[in-house]
């Protein structure tokens, strides 16, 4: 009797199934946010080193675009080994349809990949100027959608903590691209030739800070899970990071290398801690059914009342 | 809007069918789980963890890959009809010792399915076209050219779709997980309805509580059934999805529940999410453009 039959009965719940989830939680692996990452790194160094390149700064526009190329070979590794089916990672350039943003994402990927792949060629066999230019001027056009396409690919989901945060996910993604290229581009460089990268990643952190406090104050109970478990946790990591980073490149990144370099090390990681952070909070509301039944619930109550 | 489903059919010319779909009427379920059964029996659809969850009668849980049809089991301590039914159940309640009152209890039981939305987001957000829409209405994946890229699973306001990874032991432990790796769902019996048969579930039904059939004759039949069920005074009684005015366009397969859909597991209002998804592009167009004139702006105002 009592042997046989261990478990005890669960009692049903007023607002949920038993507290099971109503939406599926996303099965993307740790590839996904570290391509937010990667991929944000790749775009805004595109469109750095052509705007080096502008300025006359050769030196910063041949470091960001190897940071950039860097970034272009690692992400497609890293979206093709989250796949179900790897082997038919093809089929994403079968269609374009812009109601998928992953699909737009695919393209903007396979052009921006294309054209640093053969500008950083050229630059370093010395060959072919023109087509340098042409490369560089199509990798930094599609630079900046590829840091941005990521936050309205999680944006254009069910779950309420990204959906809900639409508005800005997109400038905080892209504040973050430009701390990291920035960051990338200080770590590598003697701090007199790294004026310009030094000041984009103090800008992208404090832009991308706010936006972030933004975004938070205006979710209000959908955004719990940004500030509760796992993804509460990096995005404190993040935000120390980052400022600490930040911080130390705008006081010691002019005169000393070792500031430079830790203070870039620092906002590098950070960014790549706060892309873990968004990425977790999508699983930590999608787990509740509270976030997806209370909102709705809410919308329906506010609907069933007569307009005044 | 992006997605215009009212035009499907007229991709299809000559091929297109009426709409078709499901009416889950709860109210005549018994929980017999013919239909998981029948489901399972006729897609191959391999098993879903045999685990005994303490959730009244249901342990599957949810719907999912491997889940296509799943019966949802309530008790509630709630009268059926609004003037209570204490008669009727006194004398097995007691012996069951499952309420202190007679007159307060109740087993909600309710077959779910995936409900084949007519503005459908797994469908909009799917990259590689794999997710289509039949010429009977309903959205169907094609297996072989889904690659497993997953967006479809957080897309769906349901949580219906899901990836399948059936487990091999044959292989290293990192690579076990991946013996499919594609997304699965209900395709409302495409290859039957090809035929010109029911769906295996309706078939399997004892009590007709899952109908199947034209969209309009089902909402028609839907609306007298609740009217009556309402009249006779049962208490929570509701169509839920039925409306072609909410967030996705109404179901293709809709309820009717006996209480809040969120009771069943079910979104109480549930949108797609590509209906923002304009809004959305222009929000990332106008972060794209502040990114560049950003980075630009810097690097001139840092030239020395």
């Amino acid at each position: 009797m009592s042997k046989r039959d261990p478990v005890p009965m669960r009692p049903a719940t007023p607002d949920s199934y038993y507290g099971r989830p109503i939406i599926k939680e996303p099965v993307w692996k740790p590839q996904i946010p570290f391509y937010f990452f990667t991929g944000g790194t790749a775009g805004a160094s595109a469109v750095l080193s052509l705007a080096a390149r502008a300025a006359g700064n050769e030196r910063l526009a041949k470091t960001s675009l190897y940071v950039g190329l860097a970034g272009e070979v690692v992400s497609p590794v890293l979206l093709v080994t989250d796949l179900g089916r790897p082997e038919r990672f093809l089929n994403m350039l079968r269609v374009f349809k812009v109601t998928s943003p992953m699909s737009v994402g695919s393209w903007i990927l396979f052009v921006s990949g294309g054209a640093t792949t053969t500008a950083a060629a050229c630059e370093k066999l010395g060959v072919l100027p023109r087509l340098k230019l042409a490369a560089e001027l199509v990798s930094a056009a599609v630079g900046p959608p590829l840091a941005v396409y990521t936050a309205t690919l999680i944006s254009d989901t069910a779950v309420p903590v990204w959906h809900d945060a639409r508005e800005e996910l997109p400038f905080i993604f892209a504040a973050g691209s430009a701390a990291s290229a920035g960051a990338a581009a200080t770590l590598l460089l003697p701090p007199r030739e790294a004026t310009a990268a030094r000041r984009l990643a103090i800008a992208g952190v404090a832009v991308g800070e706010a936006m972030m406090g933004t975004m938070e104050r205006r979710l209000g109970f959908v955004g719990e899970p940004y500030r509760q478990g796992e993804a509460g946790r990096f995005k404190r990591i993040a935000t120390a990071a980052t400022v600490a980073g930040a911080s130390l490149l705008a006081v010691g990144g002019r005169r000393s290398r070792v500031a430079a370099v830790a203070g870039s090390a620092l906002v590098l990681g950070g960014e790549a801690a706060l892309r873990w952070s968004i990425f977790k909070a999508g699983f930590q509301s999608a787990r509740d059914p509270k976030y997806t039944v209370r909102p709705q619930r809410e919308r329906l109550e506010r609907r069933a009342k007569p307009e005044v | 809007m992006i997605s215009l489903p009212a035009k499907w059919s007229e991709h299809y010319g000559d091929e297109a069918h009426e709409r078709v779909g499901f009416f889950t009427d709860t109210s005549v379920c018994i929980g017999c789980k013919a239909c998981e059964v029948a489901c399972k029996e006729w897609n191959l659809v391999p098993e879903d963890g045999l685990e005994w969850t303490g959730e009244s009668y249901d342990n599957t849980s949810a719907l999912g890959s491997d889940t296509w049809r799943h019966v949802a089991f309530i008790e509630q301590r709630t009268p059926l009809r609004l003037d209570g039914d204490a008669a009727e159940l006194a004398g097995d309640v007691d012996e069951a010792g499952l309420a202190e009152s007679a007159d307060a209890l109740r087993w909600l039981m309710s077959s779910d399915v995936c409900k084949h939305c007519t503005h459908s987001a797994c469908l909009d957000v799917c990259p590689t076209g794999s997710l289509f829409r039949t010429e009977f209405g309903t959205v169907v994946v094609q297996e072989d050219i889904c690659n497993g890229c997953g967006y479809c699973v957080p897309a769906c306001p349901f949580g219906v779709i899901d990836r399948r990874t059936v487990p091999d032991e044959s292989r290293p432990a990192v690579f076990a997980g991946k013996e499919d790796g594609r997304v699965f769902k209900c395709t409302l019996c495409y290859d039957r309805l090809k035929g010109g048969h029911e769906p295996a579930c309706a078939k399997a039904c004892p009590t007709q509580s899952i109908q199947f059939g034209p969209l309009e004759e089902l909402r028609e039949r839907a609306a007298k059934r609740v009217e009556k069920l309402q009249d006779e005074g049962w208490n929570g009684a509701q169509l839920y999805g039925e409306n072609p005015e909410d967030g996705v366009g109404g179901f293709g397969a809709f309820f009717l529940l006996l209480d809040r859909p969120e009771v069943y597991g079910l979104p109480p209002d549930p949108q797609v999410t590509t209906r923002d998804l304009p809004g959305m592009w222009r929000t990332a167009a106008i972060a794209a453009g502040a990114l560049a004139a950003g980075i630009f702006a810097v690097v001139a105002g840092s030239r020395e």
